[in-house]
């Protein structure tokens, strides 16, 4: 990857630490507005929205069925409520079966 | 006395060591997907060591997304850890800063919750330092032996492995999604938002979802804080 890689690497360093270490010493204790709090805590489920749609489709270059079961099948194994790995491998799993035979 | 704190933190954070293992793993292996050495994979859950935006950054990697932008990302992704610490001051003893700084570093989601959820009125450093210990530990060395296990796949195994990510994102945000209307709307309009930008080309991946995310928070609060809603607890079940 090269340099750029850990310039990109000590950057993501820096800005994780930041916000895990300003709140413990430099503000030690003051409050923040319940709208940023509200907003800050959105953050993760929205993230989550952006990054899985649209791109989940094109995982595999012009193969749009592709994607498109692999999302329905990690949304079905979800919804059943089974943990990470259950939902990561099966997913994998319906997908190897595809790309085997299709 | 301090040496027992340590031990009973080490204790109390067995559980989030068990629920790394897999999510490391899988970070490991995607990373070797995503074309990362052993070296730089591991390096990034050493000082990195926050999982969500981890796997974000291999899947912007592999887009070709400028590493600006990827560093933007992560910090969009892990502002979520100043809510954490914030509260977490209120529960820790009093300490030297330097030392507040010093377990500051291994606030996770999971962390947090284990930390924060403890019996204890006010919990020591050396407790602190203990969860932190064994949960870190198990994210470095499962993330390069995740890396290991990669370069051995069979190759039809490593294109269905492309989903991989996609779909450790869906079994993260489905459970918070069951019974809560917010979640969903969050999710739906963050999602449809970066729709728009993809297709009208308006924008590139990264800059789009960084401006999905944060329109989405942004709308979904203005519009729950008009109609007088209660806010979202911070996420619980989220890796690292």
């Amino acid at each position: 990857m090269g340099p750029t890689y850990w310039w990109m690497l000590f950057g993501m360093a820096l800005v994780t630490y930041i916000p895990r270490m300003i709140p413990l010493t430099v503000l030690d204790g003051r409050k923040l507005p319940p709208l940023v709090t509200g907003i800050l805590s959105n953050i993760p489920f929205a993230v989550l929205g952006a990054l899985i749609f649209p791109a989940v489709f094109y995982v595999q270059e012009g193969n749009f069925l592709f994607g498109l079961i692999g999302a329905a099948t990690a949304f079905l194994i979800a919804i059943f409520g089974f943990g990470l790995m259950t939902v990561v491998l099966g997913t994998i799993g319906v997908l190897a079966v595809y790309s085997l035979f299709m | 006395m301090e040496r027992s704190e340590f031990n009973n933190g080490l204790r109390a954070g067995l559980s989030i060591a068990i629920g790394y293992f897999p999510v490391a793993l899988t970070f490991g292996l995607l990373a070797k997907t995503t074309g990362l050495s052993l070296f730089e994979a591991t390096a990034m859950s050493i000082f990195v060591f926050a999982g969500a935006s981890q796997y974000i950054s291999l899947s912007l990697i592999t887009a070709g997304v400028d590493p600006l932008l990827i560093v933007m990302n992560t910090f969009i992704v892990n502002i979520r850890h100043f809510l954490m610490t914030a509260s977490l001051n209120e529960k820790m003893q009093p300490a030297p800063k330097p030392i507040k700084a010093a377990y500051a570093f291994g606030v996770t989601d999971e962390t947090f919750s284990v930390i924060a959820t403890s019996k204890q009125d006010k919990v020591s450093s050396a407790h602190a330092f203990g969860v932190i210990a064994i949960a870190y530990g198990s994210w470095v060395v499962f993330t390069a032996l995740g890396h290991v296990i990669g370069a051995n796949l069979p190759l039809f195994l490593q294109a269905a492995m492309s989903i991989a990510l996609y779909a450790l994102f869906i079994a993260l945000l489905v459970p918070s999604m069951k019974g809560n209307r917010k979640v969903v709307l969050l999710a739906s309009v963050a999602a449809l938002l970066h729709c728009f930008f993809y297709y009208t080309e308006l924008l590139s991946t990264g800059w789009a979802i960084l401006a999905s995310t944060l329109l989405s928070s942004i709308i979904i609060e203005l519009v729950y804080s008009k109609y007088g809603r209660a806010p979202i607890p911070v996420v619980e079940k989220e890796e690292s």
